[in-house]
């Protein structure tokens, strides 16, 4: 609770202002967020990625002759590959500005928080600049990756054999 | 609790504090706007032909200085002190300027509320001790910033809407005891006010109550009303913020007319891709020294004030949920 003194015709009159009166105060007056444009455009940009990679895991089978799983390997390692290279050329920020989860829950958003944490860390040396900090922002996806696979893993060999 | 602590007086008087010159540096996306084209010196982008943002960041605040020096033909040896400081961890910006400047040397942080923080140490240094010529400044980099308190540049993340985007550049002001045509008249020290405000993408409105309780207090303790004002500038509140506060003293009975705020006008809010307006301790440095000096210099204004904001979290302090407490610094200048 902070006070606030306030001017009234020269007279000081010292009246308290509470955290929830500000609040409402400034809900009321808070600029509309446009919450259905995100999600349209991060249905269409995120579709477009699907769309991308089910393209390549096609071209995948037919020019190398593997098989529908096979071909899933290579085609993240494309999308990760260009993801990379967008975020180098300062490109993928500005198509996530738009994008938001469309670009940023596919496999590209983890390649984004990957290059770009390493790039910025390189001003500070190759050990404790990029090698160090290059997990920053993606490292608590792996914990979490680690963690739920052994899990699961230990759920599945327990009921399941 | 007593409401005395209010009733405090917060205001420094100056009677011998005038500005003698000031210099700025803007990055790329100041320059482009609407007051670009009152910045002497700018880059046309972030690294300014150095290998790091950091050292950019310095690069800037150089160039600031000295073209606020060489305006008036004064070098480094006529400087009886140098205040400054800047946003980043151990103010390294304004701390590896000052290792060349070659002057006694006080570094001050603030967060955004630098520029009138540095300008009311340095005037209060001219009025009342004997280093009469004393050189204040202060800087932020957009991605120096980024990074320390954000995330990486490249990050592909949609900023949230409530957002401010973190002015690049530098503002420098020379305060001596000799006359000239524009003082220091006032500085209100500001308190820490803290509305338990937690969402670190959305600082206009966690600082609106800081700039509401210096505005008031300054305006009390001189008894002055905000029509004594040509213009009252906040540094950094945002369209959003600036609403909010507009909208507070509504409810006191006062119409803010003549008022507006710093990010605000160094941008054009629109166009630029700056969210919901600029932020940064330079924001406020660059619009009074760069923009609104020179109008107080030609009498087009004749008094203003200047309330600078700042939001004194640190990134761990957001990690660990905590709010964010806020203060502002106000000081008026008016043509002699």
């Amino acid at each position: 609770m902070n006070k606030f003194i306030r001017l009234v015709k020269n007279r000081i009159e010292v009246k308290l202002m509470n955290e929830n009166q500000y609040n409402k105060l400034a809900e009321d007056l808070k600029p509309k967020v446009s919450y259905f444009k995100n999600a349209v455009l991060a249905f269409l940009f995120g579709g477009c990625i699907g769309l991308f990679g089910q393209i390549l895991v096609r071209i995948y089978m037919n020019v190398l002759h593997l098989t529908e799983k096979e071909a899933g390997t290579p085609m993240i390692v494309t999308m990760i590959l260009i993801a990379c290279i967008l975020t180098g050329l300062g490109i993928f920020d500005k198509i996530a500005k738009y994008a938001g989860a469309g670009t940023f829950v596919p496999i590209t958003g983890f390649a984004n928080a990957l290059t770009s944490a390493a790039l910025e860390s390189k001003s500070e040396g190759i050990v404790l600049g990029v090698a160090s900090n290059m997990f920053k922002l993606g490292g608590a996806v792996i914990t979490f990756g680690v963690v739920a696979a052994y899990v699961m893993g230990v759920i599945r060999y327990v009921f399941f054999g | 609790m007593s409401s005395s602590a209010s009733q405090k007086n917060a205001t420094l008087t100056f009677q011998n504090v005038y500005i003698e010159s000031t210099g700025t540096f803007v990055g790329p996306i100041e320059k482009e706007g609407p007051l670009g084209d009152y910045f002497e010196n700018y880059s046309d982008d972030l690294y300014y032909g150095e290998k790091t943002f950091e050292k950019a960041e310095r690069e800037m605040s150089k160039i600031a200085i000295d073209s606020c020096l060489q305006k008036v033909n004064r070098t480094y040896d006529d400087l009886d002190l140098v205040v400054a400081g800047d946003l980043l961890n151990q103010l390294t910006a304004s701390n590896f300027v000052a290792k060349d400047l070659n002057t006694p040397f006080i570094g001050v942080y603030g967060a955004c509320s630098t520029a009138c923080l540095s300008m009311l140490n340095a005037a209060t240094y001219v009025e009342h001790t004997s280093f009469k010529r004393v050189l204040a400044y202060t800087s932020s980099h957009n991605a120096t910033a980024e990074r320390q308190y954000r995330y990486p540049l490249e990050y592909g993340i949609q900023k949230k809407d409530m957002t401010t985007y973190t002015a690049t550049g530098c503002g420098s002001i020379l305060l001596s005891n000799q006359v000239s045509n524009v003082r220091i008249a006032h500085a209100t020290i500001g308190k820490v006010i803290d509305l338990n405000q937690k969402d670190a993408n959305d600082m206009g409105r966690a600082m609106v109550p800081c700039a509401y309780d210096t505005l008031h207090q300054h305006l009390n303790d001189l008894q002055r009303t905000v029509n004594d004002y040509d213009l009252i500038v906040t540094g950094d509140l945002s369209t959003y913020g600036k609403e909010i506060l507009k909208e507070l003293f509504k409810a006191d009975g006062i119409n803010l007319d003549n008022y507006d705020d710093c990010g605000c006008m160094l941008f054009d809010i629109a166009n630029q891709e700056v969210f919901q307006g600029g932020s940064g301790c330079a924001c406020s440095a660059l619009v009074s020294y760069g923009y609104l000096y020179p109008l107080l210099q030609q009498k087009k204004l004749h008094r203003i004030l200047i309330l600078a904001t700042g939001a004194l979290l640190s990134p761990t302090s957001t990690q660990q949920k905590e709010s964010i407490p806020c203060i502002s610094h106000a000081i008026s200048m008016e043509v002699v």
